[in-house]
């Protein structure tokens, strides 16, 4: 019963936050909440993002190349690491980022508000979180998430090669044309359509759950813990549900 | 003529009845305090007046459309924000006055609870006491006709209760505001209120006068009022 409650809560501050998203660009005040969140959604995660992504590509080069040169087919080592990356482990590793870093941080901020009666003041001065607190948030994952699934591709690809130029032998030129020329445009667009739904549900679970929290201290702990986990599980299942659906 | 009306109000929170058939009248222009033991549902009541919460059984009523200011036990103050730009809030998100009428607005509203200095402030900066006083600014800026006070003075030093209780009893008598005010603080309720009820498991034992609650023949009343002296000794 909590569960299909937990459910239709997430359902209708999905639903709020996306009807309500022109109400960001409305009035001065708005538009500095919404580029604060930019920042702290996007640059104040990049560190984080960057070390991932640089090691998930240099991982990623060295599984992968030491296969390949038992083939000798070291030269399609770019082609391999560009296309696992663009088409999953950068929105997958951005979006475990995001959802450490911002969801959690957005769950325990609203969930730290609801217990000390801040979400409650605010709807007395008839002013609605979802408007005031929820739609910026969640805007500002939907925007970053793709730009920093990119930048994590381009950090995990060079990573790659790296590695293959310093440890497999692999010419860094012929590595990046290979790279390069392996990635369709479907491919990114497919790979960044994972990492909007990603930031996406990364919001509005972490919205939801901190505007669920009850029990004080304790409770902003547990909406804070099952925000991530929640997020974690949502984004293996959406990513294979996105993959099956666009790669038949 | 009241502005406030409950009428057989029951809640109950996972089959605990926090209020249970609930019948008063607030006046308009009053001040009423609520005392009453822990967990008796002074606070339910007054979230019932704001419409957060909805009762089970009875009926709620609120005369006209009046504004309604909150004060938190906690202040409630959003932490990004300053002093100034927690008391704006109301004003910028639901009008569409100008930044120069918010501004006097504002202004006011710190002058009226002495905290024109602290405005730039941010609420982790300043003292309990300022951060209840900011809270009240919030509360009356957009000329709130009734103001509901949450256990207002707790926490507080007796030299900040008394300036609080000023600030309640001076905002009554300037602007007519209607008051609610829960508390623990019996002797407080005694020097602010012009009525007190007494909430004993959900329901009101006694709503009188003063005068007439301290001398109170009910057991309930004076059964209160003697364990409240035994803790103030």
């Amino acid at each position: 019963m909590k569960f299909v409650r937990d459910i239709g809560a997430a359902g209708k501050i999905g639903l709020g936050t996306f009807l309500l998203f022109p109400t960001v660009f409305r009035s001065r005040d708005s538009r500095a909440e919404f580029s604060h969140q930019l920042y702290k959604t996007g640059i104040s995660t990049l560190p984080v993002v960057t070390v991932v992504s640089l090691f998930t590509g240099m991982i990623m080069a060295l599984q992968v190349g030491l296969e390949l040169r038992r083939f000798n087919q070291e030269i399609y080592l770019g082609a391999a690491v560009m296309i696992t990356l663009i088409r999953e482990m950068a929105p997958f590793s951005c979006g475990l980022c995001l959802a450490s870093c911002v969801g959690s941080a957005i769950a325990a901020e609203l969930g730290t508000m609801k217990v000390n009666d801040e979400i409650d003041a605010l709807r007395i001065m008839s002013i609605s979180p979802l408007k005031f607190l929820a739609v910026p948030r969640v805007l500002a994952l939907c925007v970053m998430a793709p730009l920093l699934a990119f930048y994590c591709c381009v950090v995990g690809t060079v990573g790659g090669g790296v590695v293959g130029a310093t440890q497999l032998g692999v010419d860094f030129g012929q590595y990046m044309s290979s790279a390069i020329g392996i990635a369709e445009r479907k491919d990114l667009f497919v790979g960044l359509a994972k990492a909007l739904v990603f930031g996406w549900t990364i919001g509005v679970v972490a919205v939801s759950e901190g505007l669920g929290t009850k029990l004080g201290a304790t409770g902003v702990g547990r909406s804070t813990q099952r925000s991530v986990i929640v997020n974690f599980l949502l984004i293996l299942m959406l990513g294979y549900m996105i993959t099956r659906l666009c790669y038949q | 003529m009241s502005i406030i009306e409950f009428k057989g109000v029951s809640k109950a929170f996972d089959s605990v009845k926090v209020l249970d058939g609930l019948d008063f009248k607030v006046e308009k222009g009053e001040i009423l305090a609520i005392v009453g033991p822990s967990g008796t549902g002074k606070s339910v009541t007054l979230k019932h007046i704001v419409g957060l919460l909805d009762p089970d059984r009875g009926e709620v009523t609120v005369e006209g459309k009046p504004r309604i200011g909150y004060l938190f036990q906690s202040g409630a103050l959003l932490a990004w924000l300053t002093v100034y730009e927690n008391v704006a809030l109301p004003l910028k998100e639901t009008t569409r006055l100008k930044e120069d009428e918010i501004d006097r607005l504002v202004r006011d509203a710190l002058k009226e609870v002495g905290l024109e200095d602290a405005a730039d402030k941010y609420p982790g900066e300043i003292s309990g006491g300022m951060q209840k006083r900011a809270g009240l600014a919030r509360a009356i800026v957009r000329k709130a006709d009734i103001v509901l006070y949450d256990e207002p003075t707790s926490g507080l030093d007796p030299v900040t209760t008394i300036t609080i209780h000023r600030l309640i009893k001076k905002l009554n008598r300037d602007h007519g505001i209607t008051s609610i005010v829960v508390t623990h603080d019996i002797q407080g309720a005694l020097h602010l209120a012009d009525r007190i009820m007494l909430l004993k498991d959900g329901k009101a034992v006694e709503t009188a006068k003063v005068d007439e609650f301290v001398h109170s023949a009910n057991p309930a009343v004076q059964e209160f009022l003697t364990a409240m002296k035994g803790e103030l000794k």
